[in-house]
């Protein structure tokens, strides 16, 4: 009985994205508004990347908003996982097997390019693809292989939660600024343009990204450590 | 030629989601209702950057490759791409929460299957 009412509910969505796939014709240009972000973010930015510019300038605020997700995130889940009866259930009990020769000796590698590439894709963000989100994604990835391959490391959660508060208030206030310098809150004119797609361009775009980077690596890093306990 | 782009973008988005519901309805696993949720929510930004995609068009970055003043004839839609990146961070965190969410529910029940959950029924 589940099953024949599984598959109706799974069909009838069939039936109505296939009619939307159907009906759906490719644009054959870009909407109003969309022209005129392409316009306005190399013109008035002076950044390259135009998604860049429309997430730290234009949406700036949502964007706020979204890192402001990810501190709850972070803070939900280490209230959820803390107060757990007696941590004996763990594998720690029973000893931890430990990772392959391949693994341990890869990651001394491997690691440091993944952060130094994290770190490229944060301060590229306005010229090339990528940005604070993204590049922050990348170094919390380096930390799961970090914990994978070395279980034995702790990371300093006193640190990573003043780092990152510190960079909210640094973020925080660079949109003070803005407001009080420029057109309004988050506004990135309040630093010179500087020469088109250089590193040091595009005004306070870069130092943002910078921000963003860090808040949402270290947040992520504290999110996946949580998950270990 | 033969099919537009935005067309096996769309099939391939709709597709993943199709899996992810059938995931979420027949699994009674808590982490496979959670991956099930995670095919879900994949396809659902393949789908809203397939509606961003014009004819012909390429990445909204001003290099050599494409000049500021056909950026506004040869650029993709920029606006659902930036709107994906928020889909994917609340995606990560609605995940994450689940996740403790089930670790609990194995502290409490020392199973992962969502038959036990008796005193949620109706």
């Amino acid at each position: 009985m589940r099953t024949v009412f599984s598959i109706l509910a799974v069909a009838m969505f069939a039936v109505i994205f296939a009619g939307i796939v159907g009906d759906y014709g490719e644009r054959e240009s870009v909407s109003e508004l969309a022209r005129q972000y392409l316009t306005l973010v190399p013109g008035d930015l002076g950044a390259a990347n135009v998604v860049t510019g429309i997430l730290i300038t234009y949406r700036g605020f949502d964007t706020l908003g979204e890192v402001a997700v990810l501190f709850m995130v972070a803070a939900s889940v280490g209230l959820l996982l803390s107060g757990g009866e007696g941590e004996t259930h763990t594998a720690d009990a029973d000893k931890p097997r430990r990772p392959s020769e391949l693994v341990e000796n890869g990651t001394v590698v491997i690691l440091p390019l993944i952060f130094l590439f994290g770190g490229y894709v944060i301060m590229n963000g306005h010229l090339s693809a990528g940005g604070g989100f993204q590049g922050g994604a990348v170094v919390a990835s380096g930390t799961m292989l970090l914990m994978l391959a070395l279980p034995a490391t702790r990371l300093n959660h006193g640190f990573l939660s003043v780092t990152e508060s510190l960079a909210g208030v640094v973020y925080v206030s660079i949109g003070i600024l803005g407001l009080v310098f420029a057109a309004g809150f988050l506004d990135s004119h309040i630093l010179p343009l500087g020469d088109f797609g250089t590193l040091i361009s595009a005004g306070a775009i870069p130092v943002i990204s910078a921000l963003l980077g860090i808040k949402v690596g270290a947040e992520l890093s504290v999110i996946i450590d949580r998950f270990r306990s | 030629m033969g099919l537009p782009i935005s067309t096996i973008l769309l099939t391939t988005g709709f597709l993943l989601m199709l899996i992810g519901i059938w995931g979420i309805l027949r699994h009674r696993n808590l982490l496979r209702i959670i991956i099930g949720f995670g095919l879900l929510d994949t396809g659902i930004h393949i789908v809203m950057v397939a509606t961003g995609y014009i004819a012909g068009g390429t990445a909204p970055i001003i290099d050599k490759a494409l000049g500021i003043d056909e950026a506004t004839t040869r650029a993709v839609d920029p606006i659902p791409s930036a709107l994906v990146v928020t889909a994917i961070v609340i995606g990560f965190s609605v995940t994450a929460v689940m996740l403790a969410y089930a670790i609990r529910i194995h502290d409490a029940h020392k199973t992962l299957s969502i038959d036990v959950l008796t005193e949620s029924k109706w």
